[in-house]
């Protein structure tokens, strides 16, 4: 004789979840889904082409070259970004009212809008007008980010560096301030050296806040758009095209959707997958032997 | 291997310190003799751990100086005084092995590998770690971490002294009493000078030879456990060790010019010996605190010339003893039961036996037993015993 009740009413109460997950994440995504497998011409004209759209998208050299630029790109500004967050976290003061105003100091380029960013450093990195241009011009150096691939090259990673090595910097401060005083005490102690405390005591519990920054930098730089669409709007020629770029005139210049759909699969794939193998290659190298 | 020496030390948080209670450290002046093993005993505040971070220079004291075998430190880095420190939680670094984290003091101060290998091997071997060596320390359960830090200040030959900090707060019960043994077996074998700060009289008495009893910023009464025991050198010795601790109450001195002088609580007469009663008389002290352990009340089953006749509040009963509350003048105090004692209940009487009756004026001992007192030298420092 049975006398529990049972019945599926439960998932009534995980429903919430499911709703927001497939808006905010699902159905956006099978739209791109439901691109990428056909070619559409209006809501009633549409053929299935397979992977058709996938082919010519790894087959694409433009784009081909558009992801090496990507990688080159992110890994410098993280080779950048990284060591020089922890290098501003350690040298920024800890007590009273120099703390505050340093925070303050610090979080200020993180608070401009991407676009005013790109604008602050085109005018910036002009030799008539901007301070920069003018400076480097100064000093001998044959500067025009609008015509030489080098320089719009820097004035790139420069502005980036410019505008999100604060992040790294906020988190490792908040990672350096949460290690209790008895450590510090204790490497005195000790008798280690300054560079000891760091490699063994303040980088160690700094991972976990660097993974996080490593990982979102590595994001956001990846999937960059804005600032140098407004500072060199990819050129000169396409030296400084990333991804996005090349995504947006795939799909809104030529109006390419399929391909471009297919694309954009391909494009959160690898970011994807970029930050698995991070992750979990940190996680593997922390364990206990 | 080195005697520490506190002169006029005194230490404050505040910056314009005005009254003593703006001192975390009163004045007080001490000596830690070379390669004793002593404990610095105390509630939580006051000013234990202050001290010891003095001591090892973590703090720089706002008055007077540490010494160590009579040299000034006050102005050297913790680092170049030599000491090891071993804190409440556990300190290790946690992406190095074991045998790393041993290793650690060695090599910062440039000790050639061979030699770092054989002492490791040394210290791991005596604390019981030689099988974990190559392990991750970030893995270890908190008493083998805390093992470890108590290694790294093993490893080096010449540290002045170890200091520790309430080491044992965070280990299992269990491990306390063996971590706690190995402790005294690492001092009997180096011979180092140890300091061991707890709140604990039992982790006190079973570590150390001397007992420093801190209170309000000083050190009260420093003396074996023994001495703690049955002479408090203060009311709060009195009342801090010993479970429970001491019966106090107030008593009058009571003189009719010529007459005998008495010690009065109440209507009852407390009998203390002539030389203690013309010492309160010569100190014009009215009021006293009298102490009494609870170990000493004797307890009498039927009346007695010296007994006063009370009643029985209530028994606890504590497995091996039993404590017996009884009221006594509007005073609840406390009489320790020996095993074979009928557990009395009603009316009964009790006696204070004069040797165990302690008197106390502005909480510190009087003294007639021959030594110096107590009462007069303590109101300022500490005496230097």
């Amino acid at each position: 004789m049975q006398t529990k009740v049972e019945n599926n009413k439960a998932w009534f109460l995980v429903m919430p979840v499911f709703l927001i997950v497939a808006f905010s994440a699902i159905i956006p995504l099978m739209t791109v889904v439901n691109y990428s497998v056909q070619d559409i011409f209006d809501p009633y004209t549409r053929y299935f082409v397979g992977t058709e759209w996938f082919k010519q998208v790894m087959l694409d050299s433009r784009l081909h070259e558009a992801l090496l630029r990507q990688f080159i790109y992110s890994f410098t500004i993280l080779i950048i970004e990284v060591p020089l967050g922890i290098c501003v976290a350690l040298m920024m003061p800890t007590k009273g009212r120099g703390a505050s105003l340093a925070l303050i100091l610090v979080a200020i380029p993180l608070l401009i809008p991407w676009n005013v960013v790109g604008t602050i450093w085109q005018i910036f990195g002009r030799a008539d007008i901007g301070l920069f241009g003018a400076f480097m011009s100064s000093i001998g150096v044959d500067y025009n980010y609008a015509s030489d691939p080098t320089d719009a090259w820097l004035t790139v990673v420069l502005m980036d560096v410019w505008h999100w090595t604060p992040l790294v910097a906020l988190l490792c401060y908040s990672g350096l301030r949460a290690i209790p005083e008895v450590y510090y005490q204790a490497a005195r102690i000790d008798q280690a050296s300054r560079w000891a405390v760091f490699r063994y005591i303040q980088l160690p519990k700094l991972t976990n806040v660097l993974i996080i920054g490593v990982l979102l930098r590595f994001m956001d730089s990846f999937m960059i758009y804005t600032e140098p669409f407004v500072l060199t709007g990819g050129g000169p020629g396409s030296s400084t095209t990333f991804l996005s770029q090349s995504l947006v005139q795939q799909a809104i210049g030529q109006f390419d959707l399929g391909p471009a759909a297919a694309f954009s699969l391909v494009y959160f794939l690898i970011i994807l997958l970029v930050c698995w193998v991070f992750y979990t290659t940190i996680m593997n190298m922390q364990k206990d032997k | 291997m080195a005697s520490i020496t506190l002169n006029a030390l005194a230490h404050t948080y505040t910056d314009n310190p005005t009254k003593p209670e703006d001192y975390a450290i009163r004045e007080m002046s001490h000596v830690w003799e070379q390669g004793g093993a002593f404990a610095l005993l105390g509630p939580s505040g006051c000013g234990k751990s202050t001290l010891l971070n003095i001591i090892s220079g973590l703090l720089k004291p706002s008055n007077g100086e540490v010494l160590f075998d009579g040299k000034r430190v006050n102005e050297l880095k913790p680092e170049e005084r030599n000491i090891a420190q071993v804190f409440q939680f556990p300190v290790v670094y946690d992406t190095m092995t074991v045998f790393d984290n041993l290793a650690f003091p060695l090599r910062n101060i440039g000790v050639p590998e061979y030699k770092v290998k054989s002492k490791v091997y040394e210290v791991a071997e005596i604390l019981e770690l030689s099988d974990q060596l190559k392990r991750k320390a970030k893995g270890l359960s908190a008493d083998q971490k805390q093992k470890v830090s108590m290694g790294r200040g093993l490893v080096r030959d010449d540290v002045s002294a170890i200091l520790f900090d309430e080491p044992l707060t965070v280990i299992d019960p269990q491990l306390k009493w063996k971590l706690r043994r190995k402790l005294k077996q690492i001092h009997e074998q180096f011979n180092i000078t140890m300091v061991y700060v707890t709140h604990d009289q039992l982790e006190a008495s079973t570590f150390a030879d001397k007992i420093a009893v801190m209170y309000n910023g000083q050190i009260v009464q420093f003396g074996t456990p023994r001495e703690l025991f049955e002479k408090p050198a203060h009311t709060f010795v009195g009342y801090f060790i010993g479970s429970p601790g001491m019966n106090f109450f107030e008593a009058e001195l009571k003189s009719n010019g010529e007459e005998k002088a008495a010690l009065m609580f109440g209507e009852h007469e407390i009998s203390v010996s002539d030389a203690m009663l013309a010492r309160l008389k010569a100190m014009g002290a009215n009021k006293v605190t009298l102490g009494i352990r609870p170990e000493f009340v004797h307890v009498w089953e039927g009346k007695n010339d010296d007994a006063f006749s009370v009643n029985v509040d209530y028994v606890e009963d504590l497995g091996t003893y039993k404590i017996l509350s009884f009221m006594f003048h509007g005073q609840v105090m406390k009489a320790r039961l020996s095993e074979d004692q009928k557990v009395p209940s009603g009316q009964i009487y009790v006696s204070f036996p004069e040797q165990w009756t302690k008197v106390y004026v502005d909480e510190y001992l009087v003294d007639v037993d021959g030594q110096p007192d107590t009462a007069d030298q303590n109101k300022e420092t500490d005496h230097a015993n």
